[in-house]
């Protein structure tokens, strides 16, 4: 175990057909299990997409989405924090030149403002944004 | 009326004798010649001599697609290599193809088939026959293109794409005949509007000898109503020959010539003759055929049969549209597809799961097929790009696999319909 593992954030990824009210059915199963829901994503792919949801208790979730016959994986994201002002995307990405980001969303939660992304090398991603002054979200703060 | 040979009108008391003679001589030879046959007839214990009356085929056994595939390439030939002058070959159900050897005298037969059934269909030398089946190892362009050329039309050999080409030779050539699906007709009609041709005024185009794909006279009205031009259904499939039989003019079922084949329609289930006018399995007999020869083959195709003397005085057995499959083959563009060829293309991908259904329908005058298959739990893995290759990996062995143009669709596991039983894998939304 690594000082800096608290720092990965289990994102939950729902593969989800092109079929109406997809997401309706995720969160369906969500609230019944009283899941909250801190953010969440959908990306678009060829016909299907894969929806991507930050939860106070993800392997609830991910248990009980399993069962109803979602397909769930967990993915390990990093939640950055940054000001809720102008410039606050700008003062992070500044700090942030040598990563490969493979996608990201933000979310607003005063008195600041969060961005989720999931990067190429976690572990570097994590010591680089560190080094560079910036507060990363750890699991027991998130959830 | 004009006929190309006079056995058409021959009365049928004769028609019979000369079959029930051509039968004997075929079970005799490959009774006496062909190893393949001979084992059949006495696992069946038939000998040559139980053949005395035309009912008397029902003893011999059947023969199946599997026996032509398990026979891969010549097997089941009888004629030596030197006397084959030509190959065509059939898709396969496993990725095999089957093979069809033919002598010049098959090549004779066949042609002559095709001559009969043109004449009788109005066309003569006056006509130019574009010819817009695939022409190569697929037997429906070359088939038409001899039958086309024996009666004396010019044959534009325009086989299949490039359809703004296709109108240009329509219209430059003066064509009156086109062979072609009729689904790809009604395409070319499409294209033509949008070139600014008008079929009706700016072409010579009459008559259309269509098949290859299940249509109705539902859509013969659509192709007369739309372009002006009269549709002929004919008949073939690539074990037997590829095209063989078309309607004659009056446009009220297909002849069979029987002099060269002897056909039967029959329950699928029993095996037993259905009564005239019922629906059951074709299947053929060729009575003269030498390299590959064909003793009741079980076509899976559903038709029916009349005995009656046909209007245009020719009195060969007549048999109805082609009304479905026994087995659940579909044709999409012209191509056969069974489902066991998906099943066979997805199972080699270890992304997605057993389970598949298969989506045919019809944009404008063409065929769409889509496969629906299931994503594996474990092949998922929050990244979109990897879900696109996976996609377009399976997308590309199923068009390698099936030769026609196929879109996929991944959905969730647990998603698709399950079966008890026989699964039902297609659902077809085309109206015929």
């Amino acid at each position: 175990m690594s000082e800096n593992d608290k720092y990965r954030i289990k994102q939950l990824s729902i593969f989800s057909e092109n079929r109406p009210n997809r997401l309706g059915a995720v969160a369906k199963v969500l609230k019944e299990g009283k899941i909250n829901i801190l953010g969440f994503s959908i990306a678009e792919g060829a016909g299907y997409g894969v929806i991507r949801v930050l939860v106070d208790n993800p392997v609830t979730a991910r248990d009980l989405l399993t069962k109803e016959g979602f397909v769930v994986k967990f993915t390990e994201v990093l939640a950055i924090q940054m000001q809720d002002t102008p410039g606050g995307l700008f003062d992070l990405t500044d700090q942030m030149k040598d990563i490969n980001i493979e996608y990201g969303y933000g979310y607003r939660s005063p008195p600041y403002a969060v961005l989720i992304v999931r990067v190429e090398d976690i572990e570097k991603g994590i010591e680089s944004l560190l080094a560079g002054g910036l507060r990363l979200l750890d699991n027991v703060n998130f959830h | 009326m004009s006929y190309w040979n006079p056995v058409e009108v021959m009365p049928v008391p004769e028609l019979k004798a000369l079959q029930l003679k051509q039968l004997k001589m075929l079970v005799y030879k490959l009774y006496t010649f062909s190893p393949f046959y001979r084992q059949k007839m006495k696992d069946a214990g038939v000998t040559p001599e139980d053949i005395q009356e035309l009912d008397d085929v029902r003893k011999l056994p059947f023969m199946t697609k599997k026996d032509l595939r398990d026979g891969y390439p010549d097997k089941l030939f009888l004629a030596s290599p030197r006397e084959v002058v030509r190959y065509h070959a059939s898709s396969g159900t496993t990725g095999k193809p089957t093979i069809v050897g033919y002598t010049q005298n098959d090549i004779e037969s066949w042609s002559e088939s095709v001559a009969r059934g043109l004449v009788s269909a109005g066309v003569g030398t006056d006509d130019v026959l574009q010819v817009c089946y695939t022409y190569g190892l697929f037997s429906g362009g070359l088939g038409l293109h001899y039958g086309a050329e024996k009666v004396g039309a010019a044959v534009v050999p325009a086989s299949t794409g490039n359809t703004e080409r296709q109108i240009d030779l329509v219209r430059d050539l003066n064509v009156t005949v086109i062979a072609s699906t009729p689904s790809y007709l009604l395409h070319m009609g499409e294209v033509a509007e949008r070139m600014g041709v008008d079929i009706r005024k700016d072409t010579k185009l009459r008559l259309g000898i269509l098949g290859a794909e299940p249509w109705s006279d539902k859509m013969r009205d659509r192709i007369y109503e739309r372009l002006g031009i009269e549709a002929i259904d004919i008949y073939g499939t690539s074990e037997l020959s590829g095209p063989l039989w078309c309607e004659c003019s009056q446009q009220n079922g297909i002849h069979v010539w029987a002099d060269i084949t002897l056909i039967e329609v029959l329950d699928p289930n029993t095996g037993e003759p259905v009564p005239p006018g019922e629906k059951g399995e074709l299947v053929v007999t060729m009575l003269l055929k030498e390299a590959l020869p064909i003793v009741r083959y079980r076509t899976g195709d559903v038709t029916t049969m009349s005995e009656e003397v046909c209007a245009c005085g020719r009195t060969h057995p007549r048999i109805g549209r082609i009304q479905g499959r026994v087995d659940d083959m579909i044709i999409v563009r012209g191509i056969n597809v069974f489902p066991s060829q998906v099943e066979h293309s997805l199972m080699t991908n270890p992304e997605v799961g057993n389970e598949f259904q298969i989506v045919v329908d019809r944009q404008g005058a063409l065929d769409t097929m889509m496969v629906k298959v299931e994503l594996r739990p474990e092949a998922f893995g929050d990244r979109l790009f990897e879900l696109d290759a996976i996609k377009a990996r399976i997308t590309h062995k199923l068009r390698d696999a099936l030769n026609v143009g196929v879109t996929l669709e991944i959905v969730e596991p647990g998603s698709l319909p399950r079966f008890e039983g026989k699964a039902k894998r297609v659902v077809d939304k085309r109206s015929f």
